[in-house]
């Protein structure tokens, strides 16, 4: 018993100072923290389903009072928005593929995969040209002959430079066929998943599936196989030009929101200087 | 002859905005019924259904018979003008800023004579006039000696122009252009002659068809507007609110729901969002702009247009749900134009049968064309009106609802329509 | 079957009371009650607590009526009338009280009708002066009887061949008249010329066609010729009274007025005819209303008012007079007391106390009420004949 106590300790010891070097280098700026989320604004596009569905509530803020005569010392808003409002989280639960998976809602993930490595596969001239594009399987084998395997349990970030596309209209990029946003071919999504055991897939566009998703095979195979396999998506990123390739970690804890297959959520990245 | 109303030149910016005052518009309840009539577009008087005399002014009892039994019944204001004179002194503030004023004395060949407001185009006594009944500023009835044969330019009459809301020369905002009924309301308010269309749209990045078309037309500014997003509104407001002379809000969602047919409230929600919530929204942020400039100049703010929806009398049940907003809405709306009357802006209410859209695909016809309720939408400006029911559904409605509102309720419980 | 109504015998009336009029005051209307009735003890030498009726007429006394002014003014009669009914209502007390001393109800009847003028007093009046006024004719904008008594006088005009100088020339012989009384207003004279070059108020009426509203009051006491005698009071005897409300309502614009219907009773009662008649106090808030008065009381027939005006002088020496005081158009309406002027001003000529405006040898005199306009025409008209006593 006294043993396992002092290896305890002396791991508790060997963590305790890890984070604590953790603390010194954030304070001197060693490690850096990145924000890779989108402001929540009412104007910040929202994903648009067929008017016949149901529909998820854009961002909408509304204020209570603003040091005036409905509050007069004080100013606070109520807000409103769906699970899936700007920069956020997908849980499994969201997709039928994952629906009885355990632990696939946001309130009941481990907590211990919200803090995790992330590999950013930069595709962003790929786009600049054709806003359809899907990132394949041979992309990912040129990432890991510059950059090395992506291990598992980590984060794939599909870099496009599309958050930089600060006109709504051309974030949504619809026409009469539909929306033209980038994303993961279906192969490559099943390699990730059955070849590289990765935690979840985050983008920069509205969806992690491409905006002419519905029409690959499966209809957008992200959700169907990252869910289908109690894995995780992220979508609105910003910033993913300022992650190296490799080593940054993402902080990405969703709202606990019982039964939830989402939220909103800060996400932010903690990177070497 | 009546002048073509020109143009008026650019207001000068450092000149303060005359404010409105309002024609007496103190009324006893019987004679309210004569404004119950003209707001829609009707001129009637009480008729004794017991020795058929006609009553005016307005009263309780039979000037002839006694009897109580007064029904108020549809003119057609023919008779003769017996006299006529100028005002070119007035005591009271509204009429003394708008002297020189014409006044007739007209005895209805069914027997009443009548003070009335007289058209410039009506001569000197002895002459034929045909009297009609308009909405004056306070939005109370008053009469009006029109001549017996249309003229040129009639509308652009001083007197008949303070009675009504002519979208000539005026400068409108129709929240709404993406949907085929405001686009259509796009093209015949340009018809009209208004001189600036600001058209809203929500979800720029949603292409819908007719909306390049109409972004084209010279007078047209397509502006982004989301009555879901009290920010959007406020914005606008800020940035064209004080040059808007009429709000026309044909912003809706509309589906076809009752309460069993769908879980959840979430499509409720969004009906509710645009057809309540986002009028009232659209009113607090527009309204105060717009009171403020109601005697501003000969094209100044005038009016208020709702299109709600016959629906709102009466729940359709297959679509009832986008009813129960539509009648949040209407209730709504009477508040407004109560808040409205003091400034003199015109609100006017439009409750449309089913529209020849998308939305009322599976609704039997007859069904209202877009471009026939947009040119109802412009007549009842040009009149005056202030409640409107256009197309045959929507008139059919109003008659079986006045006739006996809980019979129409059990008719379209039964499955009617 | 007519019955023949009872006379005004052994009905006298005195102590014409004025209380000058002023264009404006900050007064109340009880003000200007109070003061008359303070001059009608002074000048009859009664006590106040003698007076025990009480007619009151007035516009600005809301929301007192006559019972308000017993307490407001310390009275206790047995005998009160409130008479709403302006330019009428100096006909309509006298034929009320007079009935009341015939009965013995009362023993003296003090009749006073008066009027405030705050600055914006006349607008604030015609906002609430009748239903039909509210429902059909404020609306319109004349905020007054102006557009209604230029349809009036247009179409009188185009009927009749009446032109503006015919009406002119009441308005400016009522201006002589009122040269010669202290308490007008008008303190001018006024030229023909000037009447029809003044500027259009609701044409055909122009300025000078218009009464000016201002602050007063006029009174008189009612009772027994007896008792006159007995106070030693100068008075006139009533030889006859009518009154009719809501004549002639089919005639789609006013051309006659209720006198025409019962003036042969009137003359009758009277025992006189027109022609007997030595001056008359017409109710002129218009001068086309004064004109219908001398056709309808029977001095020339209907339409040929325009030729009889053309034909007469009437200044108070005149072969016609009328309005000897100047009438409302130049002495002012002080808003009731408009229906009170004629008579206080017939008692006057008739008691001797008419001054330099006594009309020669006034043996009989008949005084006019017209008022309460409505939407489209007055109302209320009556009519007196006061004599000399025997």
């Amino acid at each position: 018993m006294t043993s396992t106590n002092s290896n305890a300790t002396a791991n508790t010891a060997a963590n305790t100072t890890l984070l604590g070097d953790l603390a010194l280098a954030l304070i001197s700026g060693r490690i850096r923290v990145v924000d890779l989320t989108q402001t929540l604004t009412p104007d910040f596009p929202q994903i648009a389903l067929p008017p016949e569905m149901g529909q998820c509530w854009p961002f909408r803020i509304e204020e209570v009072s603003h040091y005036d005569e409905r509050g007069p010392g004080w100013y606070w808003n109520n807000f409103s928005c769906g699970e899936h409002t700007g920069t956020h989280f997908d849980a499994p639960i969201h997709w039928i593929s994952g629906k009885d998976l355990p632990n696939n809602s946001v309130d009941t993930i481990p907590v211990q995969h919200f803090v995790a490595a992330a590999c950013v596969i930069d595709c962003s001239e790929q786009v600049k040209s054709d806003p359809d594009y899907l990132l394949s399987v041979e992309d990912i084998e040129r990432f890991e002959s510059q950059h090395g395997r992506i291990p598992a349990g980590a984060w794939v970030l599909m870099r496009t430079d599309w958050s930089k596309r600060a006109d709504p209209q051309a974030y949504q990029n619809f026409d009469e066929t539909g929306q033209h946003t980038p994303g993961p071919s279906s192969e490559a999504v099943q390699f990730l998943v059955t070849q590289r055991d990765v935690l979840g897939f985050g983008s920069e566009a509205i969806g992690t599936d491409a905006g002419q998703g519905y029409h690959l095979r499966p209809p957008y195979p992200c959700h169907y196989f990252m869910h289908g396999a109690g894995r995780y998506g992220l979508q609105c990123l910003a910033n993913l030009d300022l992650l190296p390739p490799t080593g940054a970690l993402l902080i990405c804890p969703p709202l606990k929101i019982q039964k939830g297959s989402g939220s909103p959520l800060r996400v932010l990245a903690l990177v070497g200087s | 002859m009546t002048m073509p109303l020109m143009r008026p030149p650019r207001k000068n910016p450092v000149l303060r905005t005359r404010q409105m005052s309002l024609p007496p518009g103190a009324r006893g309840r019987v004679a309210l019924g004569m404004t119950a009539a003209a707001a829609e577009g009707r001129f009637e008087l009480q008729v004794c259904q017991a020795c058929q005399a006609t009553q005016y002014p307005p009263r309780e009892a039979c000037h002839r018979c006694l009897s109580p039994r007064l029904k108020w019944t549809a003119q057609t204001g023919e008779g003769r003008l017996l006299s006529s004179t100028t005002l070119h002194h007035s005591n009271d503030p509204f009429f003394r800023e708008r002297l020189p004023w014409r006044l007739g004395l007209v005895q209805l060949d069914c027997g009443p004579s009548l003070m009335v407001h007289l058209h410039g185009d009506v001569g000197n006594a002895p002459e034929r006039v045909r009297v009609g009944a308009r909405l004056d500023r306070a939005g109370q009835a008053v009469l009006i000696g029109f001549p017996n044969e249309e003229s040129v330019n009639m509308a652009d009459d001083k007197m008949l122009r303070e009675m009504t809301s002519d979208p000539k020369f005026r400068k409108v905002l129709v929240t709404d252009g993406k949907t085929a009924v405001g686009q259509a309301l796009v093209q015949a308010l340009v018809k009209a002659g208004a001189d600036i269309v600001w058209v809203g749209h929500a979800e720029p990045w949603k292409k819908l068809p007719g909306w390049d078309e109409i972004s084209k037309l010279p007078q047209v500014t397509p502006v982004p507007l989301d009555l879901t997003n009290g920010k959007s509104v406020d914005e606008l407001a800020g940035e064209i609110g004080g040059k808007v002379d009429i709000v026309l809000n044909n912003a809706e969602v509309h589906r076809s729901y009752g309460i069993g047919a769908r879980r959840g409230t979430d499509v409720a929600k969004a009906e509710m969002d645009i057809n309540y919530f986002g009028a009232l929204r659209l009113a607090q942020a527009f309204g105060g702009a717009l009171k403020s400039r109601a005697a501003d100049g000969e094209t100044g703010a005038t009016a208020w247009v709702n299109v709600l929806s016959i629906y709102a009398l009466s729940n359709f049940p297959p679509h009832g749900t986008y009813s129960a907003s539509k009648a949040a809405a209407y209730s709504l709306a009477q508040c407004l134009r109560a808040e409205m009357r003091p400034s003199g802006i015109r609100v006017v209410n439009v409750f449309p049968g089913p529209i020849d859209d998308e939305w009322n695909q599976s609704m039997p016809p007859p069904k209202l064309a877009p471009a026939a309720l947009a040119s109802a939408i412009v007549k009842a400006l040009k009149d005056g009106v202030e409640d409107v029911y256009p197309g045959d559904v929507a008139q059919e409605w109003l008659e079986r609802w006045k006739d006996n509102p809980k019979v129409l309720e059990r008719e379209l419980a039964a499955g009617g329509s | 079957m007519t019955n023949r109504r009872r006379g005004y015998e052994g009905v006298a009336v005195a102590v014409p009371v004025t209380v000058p009029y002023v264009r404006h005051s900050t007064h109340s209307a009880h003000w200007f009650i109070g003061h008359a009735i303070e001059a009608l003890v002074k000048a009859s030498g009664l006590a106040k607590e003698q007076i025990d009726g009480l007619t009151v007429s007035s516009f600005s006394l809301a929301p007192d009526t006559a019972v308000g002014v017993t307490q407001h003014l310390g009275m206790s009669p047995r005998w009160l009338d409130h008479i709403p009914t302006g330019g009428a209502s100096g006909v309509m007390a006298l034929r009320r009280a007079a009935r009341a001393v015939q009965a013995g109800d009362a023993e003296v009847v003090a009749c006073v009708a008066a009027d405030t003028n705050h600055v914006d007093s006349f607008r604030q009046t015609l906002g609430s002066f009748s239903n039909f006024a509210r429902d059909a004719s404020y609306p319109y904008g004349a905020g007054g009887p102006n557009s209604i008594f230029a349809f009036i006088t247009a179409n009188y005009m185009r009927e009749y061949g009446a032109t503006r100088e015919d009406f002119g020339r009441i308005a400016v012989d009522q201006r002589t008249n009122a040269l010669k009384n202290p308490n007008a207003m008008f303190k001018k004279p006024l030229s023909l010329d000037e009447y029809i070059a003044a500027r259009p108020i609701a044409d055909p009426i122009h300025l000078f066609d218009c009464v000016m509203p201002c602050a007063g009051a006029d009174a008189f006491l009612v009772m027994s010729e007896a008792r006159a005698r007995d106070l030693g009071l100068p008075h006139a005897v009533v030889r006859g009274a009518i009154e009719r409300h809501n004549a002639f309502s089919d005639d789609p614009v006013m051309v006659r007025g209720g006198w025409l219907v019962d003036r042969d009773e009137l003359y009758a009662q009277a025992a006189a005819r027109a022609d007997d008649i030595d001056f008359v106090q017409t109710y002129d808030d218009y001068p086309v209303i004064v004109m219908m008065q001398f056709e309808d009381l029977g001095f020339c027939a209907k339409g040929e008012g325009p030729a009889f005006v053309r034909a007469h002088q009437m200044t108070y020496d005149g072969s016609f007079p009328n309005n000897t005081s100047g009438g409302q158009l130049s002495a002012g309406q002080a808003g009731a007391a408009g229906g009170f002027l004629g008579m206080t001003e017939a008692i006057r000529q008739l008691t001797g106390a008419a001054g330099d405006r006594a009309v020669p040898d006034a043996k009989l005199g008949l005084v006019a009420g017209f008022g309460m306009v409505t939407y489209d025409r007055c109302l209320c008209t009556g009519a007196v004949i006061l004599g000399r006593p025997a």
